[in-house]
């Protein structure tokens, strides 16, 4: 009754140390279930090269869809560290699924958009930003409250990098070989007015055509786009207009809406145009500006 | 040299050897001779492959079968007592809610799995619940009555 396992005794390897190497589908394949961050980050350090698995939902696609075949994997599923979640500190291996219910409102509404139930019960915000898609649903939040990426190194430790500069381009981020992200470091100056919205085909499964956050503070607004870009945006010009104006007039939101979209980098491809993305950035930034005013 | 793995599948200890970076899904269906596990869209996309996964209801395809080691999974062929069908799939059948019946398997592990977080779910919440499911059929309506019809009876 059993496959290719071994009739009768039960094996039973669990989380060890030490590499295991699964033969068949094409390759030969190291995989090391990490069972705390010091274990992940030894073995990182030995395999620079090794591929960092934590809910799999933009791995696995690559491996079914694409046919890439890691070499090398260490599973993150198992480090109870970058489970933990402070009001400053949101651990890596935090689900989507518990972010729907954070303190932040825009990265709970975000966290409700990402993907489906079944995503969000095993994808991270780690993930999200170690992946570093110009479409990471999360991405624009951190832009907005100026968060900070936490990364550790067996080597070197702790370093906290600000999210202008972790995220380089489409998919490339500041991140060493040997480092893993360990969390997402949030100021304690993040305003509570805060909204996102995104723009795609269907509400559930969709991949961003834009994706937008506004916050309002004592420091004024602040405005956020994901999917417009290489990496997540601020828009500084578009704030600091909007900032200037004593009173927010129609007049003063339509100027708003118009730099901004004047200010994305949108391009043209399958999922939609450069003129709809700038289009849509420049109303959905103005609705939520509106919101954040409510 | 293979990965060979422990995992609690319908409530009985399976040993399998793991190969490369295959997933769950294919496990379940080549190896463990569980094919009611639709195999579709491979992206997480479509929700045919759904299964209990500790507690989680999550698309097989995007487990790495070499990380489940451990895991206690809930598969279609485990919803129901023997012969005996879970009254969410009764009521599945009396509604018409099953056409080609591809989609079926994973819309029945997802509604088993909203039933048990909530049993009472309102429409919205099941809506919400279902969102990761596609129905290429497109029997929505019926696949909403009969969940309707569930959560109403007891109510």
């Amino acid at each position: 009754m059993t496959g290719r396992g071994a009739a009768g005794a039960l094996r039973r390897p669990r989380a060890t140390d030490k590499w295991q190497r699964a033969a068949g589908y094409g390759t030969v394949m190291d995989f090391l279930a990490a069972r705390n961050l010091d274990e992940t980050l030894a073995a990182k350090a030995q395999r620079p090269d090794a591929q960092l698995l934590a809910g799999g939902t933009d791995l696995m696609v690559e491996v079914n869809i694409a046919h890439r075949r890691p070499s090398r994997v260490i599973s993150l599923r198992r480090v109870e560290e970058l489970r933990e979640m402070t009001s400053n500190r949101i651990g890596a291996g935090v689900t989507w699924a518990r972010l729907e219910g954070s303190d932040h409102g825009a990265l709970a509404q975000a966290a409700r958009t990402i993907g489906s139930p079944q995503i969000r019960a095993v994808a991270t915000i780690g993930g999200n930003v170690a992946t570093a898609s110009p479409a990471g649903d999360g991405l624009p939040w951190i832009a907005a409250a100026n968060a900070r990426i936490v990364v550790r190194s067996k080597e070197r430790g702790e370093r906290v990098i600000p999210w202008n500069e972790f995220f380089t381009g489409v998919k490339h981020t500041s991140l060493e070989p040997d480092e893993v992200v360990t969390g997402v470091a949030i100021p304690d100056d993040v305003p509570t007015a805060q909204e996102f919205a995104k723009v795609g085909t269907r509400n559930a499964m969709v991949i961003s055509i834009v994706s937008c956050v506004v916050m309002r503070g004592d420091d004024g607004f602040r405005v956020a786009l994901g999917s417009v870009a290489p990496t997540p945006i601020r828009v500084t010009r578009a704030e600091e207009m909007l900032n200037a104006e004593a009173r927010i007039t129609e007049e003063a939101l339509k100027e708003f809406s118009r730099i901004v979209s004047e200010e994305v980098r949108p391009i043209t491809d399958h999922r939609s145009t450069e003129g709809y993305r700038r289009h849509a950035a420049g109303v959905l930034a103005r609705r939520l500006a509106e919101r954040c005013l409510a | 040299m293979t990965v060979p793995i422990v995992i609690t599948v319908n409530g009985e200890r399976r040993s399998v050897d793991v190969a490369g970076s295959e997933s769950l899904l294919h496990t379940l269906r080549n190896d463990l001779g569980l094919p009611g596990t639709k195999d579709a869209c491979e992206q997480g996309e479509c929700g045919s492959c759904t299964v209990i996964f500790d507690g989680a209801a999550v698309c097989s395809c995007l487990v790495m079968a070499a990380d489940a080691d451990g895991a206690t999974v809930t598969t279609v062929e485990g919803i129901g007592e023997g012969a005996q069908l879970h009254p969410l799939q009764e009521v599945m059948l009396a509604e018409g809610a099953v056409q080609c019946g591809f989609c079926t398997p994973g819309f029945i592990v997802t509604g088993v799995h909203l039933l048990e977080t909530n049993s009472h779910p309102t429409e919205p919440e099941i809506r919400e619940a279902l969102s990761g499911n596609i129905c290429r059929c497109t029997g929505y309506g019926a696949i909403l009555r009969a969940f309707t019809a569930l959560t109403s009876e007891g109510a």
